[in-house]
Order: C-alpha cells, then structure tokens, then sequence
C-alpha cells in the first residue's frame, strides 16, 4: 500500500517502486488508440505485458432494457447506435430475428431481399475501409488512412443516396426495405465497383510488403483455434485462426445461397494473416455486388412483405382499403404483436457474429431481448491474449480485434 | 445510487388488449424430427436428467437439473462438438413464479447445429461458473451478475461489468425504475448550484422524450427557429431561409434564387 507524502506521492494510475519493479498502467479510457472507451490496466514489466485487464462500460446505455420498453419497429433505429460502423448490419439482424419470430421470412419480396444484401455488402466495405484506415493509422502508416477514408466517402454517397443518411442507415425494415433504389444508383454502384478494386490493391501496394507493416504484424497477436473457439471469437477473427466458418455461407439467409463467392481463410493466427484476411473479404464483397446487380434487374417490383397482420399495407393500400388502413392504425399505435417464443438469429456481420435473442410473451414488447455483439466476446479475449506481448503491440492487437465500443457496451 | 425498494414490474405495457385475443404460439417440433438433435439427445440422455427438450425454429432447445450444468457443459464440448458458446444470459420471471431462467446458446461448427440450453433457479440462487470449460463465459456471467444480480460461483472475478462497481441494483430486473423519481430531479441542482437556488434553476429533466416548447437552444424547435436566446415564437419559419441577424462570419448571405444542384458529386 502507497503511503504518501510530500517526498512519496500518491498517484492514482501509477505505482512506482513496487518490490517486483513492475508498473500498472491505465491505457484509456481516452487513449486514441484504444478505439473508443477501452480502459485496459496493464501491469507492466519493462515493456513487457504481465497481466491485462480490459475495463468497459463507458458508453452503456441500455439497449437491452430500451428494447423491453419499445415496440419492435421503435426498437429498430436503435440498433444502428450499436455497430454503428455498420449500423445495416445491425438492422438486418434484427429485423431478421423479429422475422423469424412472426415466421414470415419466406414472404420478403425478392427485390427487397436484394437490395437488403446489396446495402448490407456496401456496408461491409465501408466498415472493412474503416478498420484499414483506423488499424494502419495506430501502426502509423497514415496515408493509408486518407486513401481508404477517400473510397470510404464514396461508398457512403451511395448509402446517402439510398436512404439519406451515411451513418445511421435504418435502411433495412422489418420485412423488406421502405424505398427501391433511386434512378441511377446502380450506374454509381458499378461506377464504384469497377473502380474499387485497382484502390485494393492500391492498399495492398503500400502496406502488404511493407517491411515496418510487416515487422508490427507478423506474429503479433497470435491467436490458436482453439483459444479463438474457446474466447467466442467469430467473423474474421475466428477465419484468422484457420476456422472457415462464415454465416452467410453454413446457415446462408437472404439469397446467399444463389452467389458464388469464396471465404477467405487464414491459418498463420496472426495479425498480418488477419489483415490479409480482410482484404481478399473486401474483394469478395465487389464479386457480391456484381452479382447482385442483374438480379436486380431481373427481380418484380415489391418492397415490403404482404402480411398485414404484422406489416402495414403499401400506401396505395392504405388509401384505398379501409381494414387495411385500420391494420396499419393498429399496428402504429400499439405495435405487431408476434407470437409467444423465442428465437436465437446469427448474422455474419462485418465484425463477426451477430445474434439477437428475442423472448416473446405475445405482447408489443420484447419480453426479453438480448445481443451477442461480437466485439464484446473479442475485447474479453484481450485478457488472454495480451500477457507476454509488448507494449508497443497492444496497439496493434486491439485495432487488429476490429473492436467498436457502441456494440459492446450497448 | 440511492437504495430503491419498490418491487412492482414497471415496464411499459401494451395500454390496450383485447380481451379474446389469443397470442399464437411459435411451433415447436419433436426432437425425434432431426436425425443429429436426436442422436445428441440420447447420448444427452445416458448421462443426465432432461426434463424437457423440442425443436424451436430449427435449435434444439433443452431444460436441465441447475447443478449438473458444468457437467452438460464438459459433454456438450468434448463429447459431442458443441465447441463455441455463442451466448448466455438470463430472463427474469420474478413477478410469475419467483425465478430466473438461464439460457445457454451453443453452436457446433462441424455439425452446423445450434441448441440452446437452459434451466430455471429460483430468487437468490447462484449458478456454477462454466468459465473452466468454456473462457468466453467469463464475461458473460459478469454481465449477467452485473444486469440480474445471478452470483457464478468459483467465478475467477466476478466483478460488474457494464455498471460502475458502486452501483446498487440491477437493471435488467423488471422491478428496475425507468425513469427518476422526485429526488433525482434535485439530486444534481443541490450538489452544483445549492439547495437555495431550486427556483431559479429548476428541476433537471430525464425524460428525454420531453420537449420543451421554450428551449431555444436544443432541437426542440425544428421548422420554429429563432436566433440564439431570442425569445420563442409560433410562427413557422422555412429553414431553407433562416438566417442568423447579421449574418454568418465567412458564409456569403444565402438566398433561394442563388441556390444550384451539382450534378455530379462524386
């Protein structure tokens, strides 16, 4: 215990002369490179990690209660403010969840289902350009920051002009999408992904063979398949680790199961197998949209489910059908009430795998709601994965977990 | 936080039902349905007691005795691949029947199935820790301890998560307040500004949901604007329009006539 005075003063955060020589240090809260409210206490030897404590909590605000205390359509705008990085992501899995419950996942209008995946794979580039940028700025390569948030203001133009909003989608509905696609989206669209590509490897040119990248990547961060199984890893982190394993290709969902594309899998363990990990994902991504763009073509007009008992009727319905309109009052003013169950729905969300469980009494409100975010398993993983490392590779391994703080927390 | 002691549910409630509207139930299938979920059950059942156990939209769904759940779990991952712990947590049933189900979602990665395992305990009961079996449980039991007040026992460090340490009571609970009471609205006006100054400044608001009709300064206004501080007015002003008294220091004065679309953005 410190006692201090004037010669030996106390400090909050350090402690000096500890007989084992060894230092605790607060990283974060407001550490800029703890990627938001990550306190972690570190005890240091030398620079050498000893024990690390992962904190957070800094930015709860309760969205499992909000979501017990919200009819199901309120709740949705919310669930952007959580991976709010790829707020479609979150959307999509809880509108899917909430689909599941009322069983109408197979009335989703085939345009709606595209244009949902469409969004979704649009957001998972803009989230993958944000960790690039984000991760290669706390290595210090920071003209890979400007070029990646330059495509990344492209890619969300094309969400602006979807839905207006470049940050808080609230793009996917419970069941289906509220708008089609604006006149001349999808010239942009191909615009983009014909051009994206050449900026991949652009990255790819400055970073891959980069020899300060690679020394502050190779074998930092090391992460076995096992402990990736054992610690809840999911999505990019568990692939790192030589697990393929990708949602949207075991358990697919939407129409993943009609497009051709690979799953990038890495066995080196390691941050840099990880980083290599994400680019061929973002590759992947544009195969995605160019195959999606002829189905769209292809597809019948219809954006919403047909299930006015759950869903309100299209506007012209609405104006023309008058139990239609009564439906629709109902459900605004007190909500769609599902049936009595529970179901547990896995997305593949950019960061990894995202779940919602929904306990449902029958009533307007979730009796219980909870959200497995992946982040929140991939910051407890920091405890293990941390000790033995040095100081200067925590940085790294924290940008590399791809960890966002609004999803973890909630 | 202050002690809080009232103990009816206060979640928000549908404000009407009607009376002979019957909720449907989500169907749940045999397990003898799926070939793997049965196989899983059976070997299951050589070993432990399972007193319930169906097939809800494709997930296995199982009810155990609350002391072998360490044990279930050790099978589950050894024996029969259910190798990755997606999830767990609880659901408060305090007001039907005095008790907390807790719920366990597993996934096996070979096999491509999910099951859900649960069990119910009654009001101030702990659960086993499963943190020796699978780590991800770690701070999952945190955060159930933290939300629900469920001790994990032999838990390396169960400590509150979410919440900061010196928090008292439990949020998830349906018993927990939603909003603050009358002294909430004080509690900050007396630290910051003193007790004797309670009318000048007034209650503080948490009912984010509120909007006051005099703020100038917040968003409370849209389509209503006035200048800063000015005093608030009921007529609505076009906000394409708007323009602060005097302008704007480095923005040239905006008028309709002046505007143009870009046609090429990016």
């Amino acid at each position: 215990m410190q006692t201090p005075n004037r010669l030996n003063p106390y400090y909050e955060n350090l402690v000096f002369e500890r007989e084992d020589n060894r230092m605790i240090v607060n990283f974060g809260p407001q550490h800029p490179s703890a990627h938001g409210q990550l306190r972690l206490i570190l005890e240091l030897d030398g620079e050498l990690v000893v024990k690390a404590v992962p904190d957070v909590g800094y930015l709860h605000r309760g969205m499992e209660k909000m979501a017990e205390n919200m009819i199901y359509n309120e709740f949705l705008p919310t669930t952007d403010r959580m991976d709010y990085i790829a707020a479609t992501a979150n959307n999509y899995g809880f509108a899917l969840a909430v689909e599941k419950l009322l069983g109408i996942e197979g009335e989703i209008p085939r345009r709606a289902m595209v244009i949902r995946m469409m969004l979704l794979e649009l957001n998972r580039i803009i989230s993958h350009l944000f960790w690039l940028a984000t991760h290669a700025l706390d290595v210090g390569a920071m003209s890979v920051f400007l070029f990646c948030f330059r495509e990344r203001e492209f890619a969300m133009d094309l969400m602006e002009d979807y839905c207006g909003a470049r940050l808080t989608h609230s793009a996917v509905r419970i069941g289906g999408v509220p708008l089609d696609l604006p006149k001349g989206w999808l010239e942009s669209l191909t615009a983009f992904i014909n051009k994206f590509p050449n900026d991949i490897k652009d990255y790819e040119a400055l970073l891959t063979k980069n020899r300060i990248w690679k020394m502050r990547l190779e074998d930092v961060g090391m992460l076995t398949a096992e402990d990736a199984l054992n610690w809840g890893c999911s999505g990019p982190t568990l692939r790192g680790s030589g697990i393929a394993w990708d949602i949207r290709k075991e358990e697919p969902y939407e129409l993943y199961n009609e497009i051709d594309f690979k799953v990038p899998v890495s066995d080196k363990n390691d941050s840099y197998g990880r980083y290599k990990l994400y680019m061929d994902e973002m590759n992947q991504c544009v195969e995605i949209l160019h195959q999606l763009i002829p189905m769209y073509r292809d597809s019948e007009p219809g954006l919403m489910a047909k299930v006015p008992q759950y869903i309100s009727a299209t506007k012209e319905e609405l104006m023309t059908d008058n139990f239609a309109l009564m439906q629709h009052f109902v459900l605004v003013s007190q909500g769609m009430r599902p049936p009595v169950g529970e179901v547990y729905v896995a997305t593949e969300s950019p960061k990894g795998e995202l779940g919602f469980y929904i306990n449902s009494q029958g009533d307007p409100y979730p009796y219980r709601l909870k959200v497995r975010a992946p982040s929140f398993w991939h910051t407890s993983l920091l405890q293990q994965i941390l000790p033995g490392t040095y100081l200067a590779d925590v940085v790294t391994i924290i940008g590399n977990l791809n960890i966002v703080f609004g999803e973890i927390d909630r | 936080m202050r002690e809080y002691s009232d103990k009816k549910n206060v979640q928000a409630k549908a404000y009407h039902s009607d009376r002979f509207y019957k909720s449907p139930q989500l169907a749940k299938e045999k397990v003898s349905s799926d070939k793997q979920f049965s196989e899983d059950l059976k070997s299951l059942k050589t070993k432990f007691k399972i007193s319930e156990s169906y097939i809800q939209k494709d997930q296995m769904v199982l009810f155990i005795e609350p002391s072998d759940i360490k044990e279930v779990m050790k099978f589950l991952k050894e024996e029969i691949e259910y190798d990755f712990l997606c999830e767990m947590s609880a659901i408060d049933w305090l007001e039907k029947s005095n008790q907390f189900e807790i719920f366990y979602q597993m996934l096996s990665i070979k096999k491509r199935k999910r099951l859900r395992v649960k069990f119910f305990i009654n009001n101030g009961e702990a659960v086993e820790s499963i943190v020796d079996v699978f780590n991800s449980a770690n701070w999952a039991e945190r955060e159930m301890y933290d939300m629900f007040g469920i001790v994990a026992n032999n838990h390396p460090y169960l400590k509150r998560l979410l919440m900061p340490d010196d928090w008292s009571g439990y949020p998830l609970l349906k018993t927990y307040p939603l909003i603050g009471d009358e002294a909430a609205h004080w509690y900050e006006i007396d630290v910051i500004f003193g007790k004797e100054h309670r009318k000048v400044v007034g209650p503080e608001i948490r009912d984010t949901k509120r909007v006051d009709q005099k703020d100038t300064t917040q968003f409370a206004r849209v389509r209503s604007e006035v200048p800063y501080g000015a005093k608030p007015s009921n007529e609505k002003t076009n906000f394409t329009e708007f323009q602060e008294e005097g302008g704007v220091p480095f923005i040239t004065r905006f008028t309709k006539d002046r505007q143009k679309t870009l046609k090429n953005r990016k």
